[in-house]
């Protein structure tokens, strides 16, 4: 989990880049912890910063909240390759990963709570989230890869906001609560555009809490180097006659779709999908985004359930 | 410096590290662990895969404190004894490997794939490997090196 914040737009191109493989798109560094390969192959070392462990959740707030540049610190797949590429420098990190109960999921009455430091890999393989909803355990699955799966986590990935990042759409189409430390917010009212949510400086995200859906499916097509969505569409029937879409990915950052909602569950062929902020970038054009969100959406109806 | 122990493939370590350690430095430059490779350090290639609790993970992309405890299998603690583990001895069988530059990230790949999954279907097997990549050979030799891994641990294990 990263702070409210704490990633500007640059970021996001340059680990993009990154993600691409175009390394030599990064500042060489100074200096390197390797020595004995040779200039050529030096490798970039993270400025150096503070490790501390947090035992609970009120310690790490409390720890955000005194430190200079400080960032959480769960599975770090976006912050440690943030840490390594010296996009960012920060004073502190605090390692939440060991507190007790971070990672639980189980029922709360008929809802279903998945706490922060749950990993994709326990919500994909994790019966009762697919017995709940089956878009949000085959969301977790297609995130990123195996390895990813393993390590990174639903509240990591919240917080931090990418605009192709996958649990997002599955949070906002869902109509999810994020419970904090400080307090409980809304799906509609957290996500505030890219790499942007409400959380306050000193805020932890303890887990989401999520209303059991009718049916539910994610489709996503995914950029071939990097698992992220190029764009990902997420549908639900919250109640009889209820619908949600949410749609990340393909535009400035998870956004709902009111005409794919009015739609009802069906996919009628005139439907388009129409938004101020589409990405229009090296991986795809923006009609291209566009034209995959619709394919998405008509894909995910065929797959509700 | 920061004190810290973990066990790797077995044996327990007390070692000092720098906060910003990475796992698999420490297992490259101070337990001379060299068969985990550093191929991209971009969290793309697979290459530093190891054993974390079980669970494949990149070594690149974890720092050495937040292995504090954990059990660590690298590629040299896969086999036990002197014989070959058997998805070594498939990647050998089958030519899953012509530099042998991704191997350890791919056998260990397929270690932590084949102990939640232990018969992949051909799709199962390119979605674990999914975070692996081979530049030299393509993926169809790889892919039945790990067919045969885990038909002969099946062959093992009843």
């Amino acid at each position: 989990m990263t702070r409210h914040g704490c990633c500007g737009h640059r970021l996001w191109v340059n680990l993009r880049f990154d993600h691409a493989g175009f390394l030599s798109a990064f500042p060489s560094p100074a200096t390197s912890q390797r020595k004995g390969l040779g200039d050529f192959f030096e490798r970039v070392s993270m400025y150096p910063f503070h490790y501390q462990k947090a035992n609970s959740v009120a310690q790490a707030s409390a720890a955000l909240a005194r430190s200079g540049e400080s960032r959480l610190l769960s599975g770090g797949m976006t912050l440690i390759p943030s840490l390594k590429h010296r996009l960012i420098q920060v004073d502190e990190l605090i390692d939440i990963s060991g507190i007790p109960g971070l990672s639980d999921i189980r029922m709360q009455g008929d809802q279903l709570w998945i706490g922060a430091g749950a990993t994709h890999q326990q919500v994909a393989q994790h019966a009762q989230v697919r017995a709940f909803s089956t878009g949000l355990a085959d969301l977790a699955g297609l995130i990123g890869d195996p390895q990813v799966r393993a390590r990174g986590t639903l509240g990591g990935s919240v917080a931090n906001n990418d605009p192709a990042a996958d649990y997002p759409a599955a949070v906002l189409g869902l109509a999810a609560s994020i419970v904090t430390s400080h307090r409980e917010i809304a799906a509609d009212d957290f996500f505030k555009g890219m790499f942007a949510t409400a959380l306050a400086p000193d805020e932890v995200i303890e887990g989401l809490r999520f209303a059991h859906p009718l049916k539910s499916a994610y489709a996503k097509f995914r950029h071939p180097a990097t698992g992220y969505a190029m764009a990902g569409v997420f549908v639900a029937q919250t109640d009889a006659g209820a619908w949600r879409v949410a749609v990340t990915g393909a535009t400035d950052g998870v956004s709902r779709w009111p005409e794919a909602e009015a739609a009802a569950g069906q996919s009628p062929a005139d439907l388009r999908f129409v938004h101020d902020g589409v990405l229009d970038d090296i991986h795809a054009p923006a009609a291209y985004r566009t034209h995959l969100v619709s394919l998405l959406y008509a894909q995910a109806v065929t797959r509700l359930s | 410096m920061r004190p810290i122990s973990l066990t790797v493939n077995g044996h327990t370590h007390a070692v000092d590290v720098e906060d910003r350690t990475l796992l698999a430095d420490l297992l490259r430059d101070q337990l001379h662990l060299t068969g985990t490779h550093v191929g991209c350090d971009t969290s793309q290639c697979g290459c530093c895969t190891v054993l974390m609790d079980g669970d494949a993970i990149k070594s690149c992309t974890v720092l050495a404190v937040q292995a504090e405890g954990a059990h660590i299998t690298t590629i040299e603690g896969l086999a036990q004894g002197p014989d070959l583990h058997p998805i070594q001895a498939a990647f050998s069988q089958c030519h899953g490997l012509q530099c042998g530059f991704c191997t350890p990230g791919m056998i260990m790949a397929t270690a932590g794939l084949l102990s939640h999954t232990p018969q992949p279907t051909e799709a199962q097997i390119l979605e674990g490997l999914a975070g692996n990549l081979c530049r030299c050979t393509g993926y169809i030799h790889i892919v039945e090196s790990v067919k045969l891994a885990a038909q002969t641990l099946q062959e093992k294990s009843a």
